[in-house]
């Protein structure tokens, strides 16, 4: 009965994830070149790109500034209007959002194709794309914007008709990722309009290197639990429901999405624990956040298991290990979940190895990092989200999935490919490879038989990957053209065991206040070292183009 | 909030854990010494030719056969100087700075790890105990040259008359 007055937005939902998926298509492709690179076959030439890391820029842009910024723009919404069953509250918001997105994405990949900006997904000053690139990414964000505005007010129009009542589940943790998002937005949106735009427009000669660094990793880290919590509401809300098991507690999935609204941004400089410019004291602080934020996902691990466990024996799995076979494993979309959680335990145990200060010496900036967040935002963000859309394009459509073999070889191709790649990345680490570096034409020749084998299983588990990503992409397109069959696809949302009325308001209902602790937190950890910094800083930095 | 009895007993056991593991690393970088790099003062990276003590780049001997110092100077695409010899049981310091864009340092083998970020003055100690060959890498993308981007380090037997 919604369906008609969802339909305004839902077009523009539509057309933002076929924005993202088309971004995600040619990320994954330079993904394929570069892994083929360490077999040292070079795909760059015959495509007319100058070099692996003009490559790499795309992959990295398209992949998580693009794909990810594009599919949250979708799937809350969506999410949000059904949680709420209304339609987004503000008018043409869908549109905006989605026009914002298409001029911005089109904007920073053509100043990368015409090679005026390899400057990488990081854009670290003094290397200086063109104005546009910026600018693009700018609309990107802006665009994110939007959405969040959109959820927002949609979330108000909720309560007013409501008052005094819990906002439902899945719309409260949507608004909390927007709100956390928006928050830790701030940082990047300083560093682009107010340090880079005017420098590389001209306008300001110099600029400071270790101040856009520190500004660019305030947004840095949150941003992952951006590209995350999408992955989480489908894991706590949706994935029950799917294998017949329940929520375990409603306002604990809340609390959990608290305490990522708090932790998720005062932990940058864990990505500078090397950096010569920020104390070591600031350092400590940091790493001590970063071990907090840790926690939410270890809650979640336990709740998300149990949650299928319930599934599981219902469906007549015996033992302690015998309700694992039962679940619906012959569902791409639960199987693709299922191992993009797997993956997950893998990336949070090596993330933890990465945020373990002096530890971090050891793996900083060499190809430990790649392997473990191809776990984290490549596994489980990214599969996720493709498991997402074995329910999502059928509900938008109604057509009945397409090509269901095809989906699950999409799937255990995707995971078996990124054990390996991970692996591979993990041991050249180690073995002090560094990240994102050209192999093919590297000159430190002794070195590169010590990481030849890291090299080989880097080139093969992405190839899998790529295959893997290849059969998502022929499901989709197969689904579109050739789907014959008509069905009703509702999205899932499992019922909980333990309602939010169980709950503290504090929890289930005062997102102002957290809110509130969640920027103290950020001045807490940001304003005195800025403050302090800024007395010495360093504008020196003239713009280089360097290749 | 009415949380399960096994929940509870998972998500104290979570909390000890990352204490333990946070308690552990703090130990080893403030009391063990294994600290993570710290400000090393500021220099213009157009003046770095002009500036003590990048103006004369390379190693000095602070005490022979024990201390050392390197001054080197990063930028695109190689490490001034290339090559650096020293006796083995020699604890080296690097002071380094980079000249245009940002550039990493990393010495294989060793946890030897810093940004090189124009503008900053960067600080790392290294002992070399054993005889053998080390690499320099940068690792941090900084142009189409960055993967020719290193430097070699000689730790040469010690010679017996300093034993």
């Amino acid at each position: 009965m919604h369906q008609r007055a969802f339909a305004r937005d839902d077009t523009y939902i539509k057309w933002q994830l076929a924005l993202g998926f088309a971004a995600l298509f040619l990320g994954i492709l330079m993904g394929l070149f570069q892994g083929l690179d360490r077999m040292g076959i070079d795909l760059y030439k015959y495509v007319g790109l100058k070099s692996y890391y003009q490559g790499l820029t795309i992959h990295g842009v398209l992949n998580v500034l693009v794909f990810t910024t594009a599919f949250n723009g979708a799937f809350l919404p969506y999410v949000t209007m059904r949680a709420l069953k209304r339609p987004m509250a503000l008018k043409g918001g869908t549109a905006i959002a989605f026009w914002l997105m298409l001029v911005g994405v089109l904007l920073a990949t053509w100043k990368i194709l015409d090679n005026s900006s390899t400057v990488l997904f990081t854009f670290y000053p003094p290397l200086q794309g063109h104005p546009l690139f910026y600018l693009g990414l700018v609309l990107v964000v802006v665009s994110s914007w939007v959405t969040f505005l959109n959820i927002l007010l949609t979330t108000r129009a909720w309560k007013q008709d409501h008052p005094g009542e819990a906002l439902p589940l899945q719309a409260f943790i949507s608004l909390v990722t927007y709100i956390m998002w928006f928050i830790a937005s701030m940082g990047v949106a300083t560093e682009v309009l107010v340090l880079i735009l005017p420098w590389s427009l001209g306008i300001v000669e110099k600029t400071d290197p270790q101040l856009a660094r520190t500004l660019f990793w305030l947004t840095g880290h949150p941003i992952v639990y951006f590209w995350l919590l999408p992955a989480y509401v489908s894991w706590y809300t949706m994935l029950p429901k799917q294998v017949g098991g329940k929520i375990l507690s409603d306002p604990l999935v809340r609390l959990v999405f608290i305490l990522f609204l708090l932790l998720s941004t005062p932990v940058g400089f864990h990505h500078q624990y090397t950096d010569p410019g920020v104390p070591p004291g600031w350092k400590a602080m940091h790493a001590l956040l970063t071990f907090s934020v840790f926690f939410p996902s270890m809650i979640t691990a336990y709740s998300v298991v149990a949650s299928l466990e319930i599934g599981g024996r219902k469906a007549g799995g015996k033992g302690l290990f015998g309700w694992i076979w039962k679940l619906p494993w012959g569902d791409p979309a639960v199987t693709a979940q299922l191992l993009a959680g797997l993956g997950f335990f893998l990336g949070g145990v090596s993330g933890l190895i990465n945020a373990s200060y002096n530890i971090n010496m050891v793996i900083h900036n060499t190809a430990f990092v790649p392997g473990h967040f191809h776990l984290t935002v490549g596994t489980a963000v990214t599969l996720t989200a493709m498991g997402i859309m074995y329910w999502l394009l059928p509900a938008l459509t109604g057509k009945k999935l397409w090509g269901r073999g095809l989906a699950l070889a999409n799937v255990w191709l995707w995971f078996i490919g990124v054990m390996i790649f991970s692996r591979g990345q993990m041991a050249g680490g180690l073995e002090g490879m560094p990240r994102r570096t050209w192999m093919a034409t590297a000159t430190y020749l002794p070195l590169m038989e010590t990481w030849d084998i890291p090299n080989k299983m880097t080139a093969i588990g992405g190839t899998l990957m790529f295959l893997g990503g290849m059969a998502f992409f022929a499901v989709m397109v197969g689904t579109l053209l050739f789907s014959r069959e008509r069905v009703k696809v509702e999205m899932p949302a499992a019922e909980a065991i333990i309602g939010p009325e169980k709950g503290s308001p504090l929890f289930t209902k005062r997102l102002d206040v957290w809110t509130v602790v969640a920027v103290v937190l950020i001045l807490i950890a940001y304003v005195p070292y800025l403050v302090n910094y800024l007395g010495d800083a360093a504008f020196v930095a003239t713009g280089q183009r360097v290749w | 909030m009415p949380i399960e009895r096994s929940e509870r007993l998972f998500i104290n056991l979570s909390i000890v854990m990352l204490v333990l593991f946070f308690i552990a690393v703090l130990t080893s970088a403030f009391i063990g010494g294994l600290q993570v790099p710290a400000p090393a003062g500021t220099i213009d990276p157009a003046a770095v030719n002009q500036t003590p003590p990048f103006d004369n780049p390379g190693l000095r001997e602070l005490v022979p056969g024990k201390r050392y110092e390197v001054v080197m100077i990063a930028q695109t695409w190689a490490f001034i100087p290339g090559e650096i010899r020293v006796p083995a049981g020699s604890e080296v310091t690097f002071r380094i700075t980079s000249r245009d864009v940002i550039h990493g340092f990393e010495i294989t083998g060793k946890n030897a790890n810093v940004m090189l970020i124009p503008g900053q003055i960067s600080l790392v100690k290294v002992k070399f105990d054993e005889p053998g060959e080390h690499y320099i890498i940068c690792h941090e993308y900084c142009g189409v040259g960055h993967q020719t981007m290193f430097a070699k380090i000689i730790v040469e037997p010690a010679p017996q008359a300093a034993k």
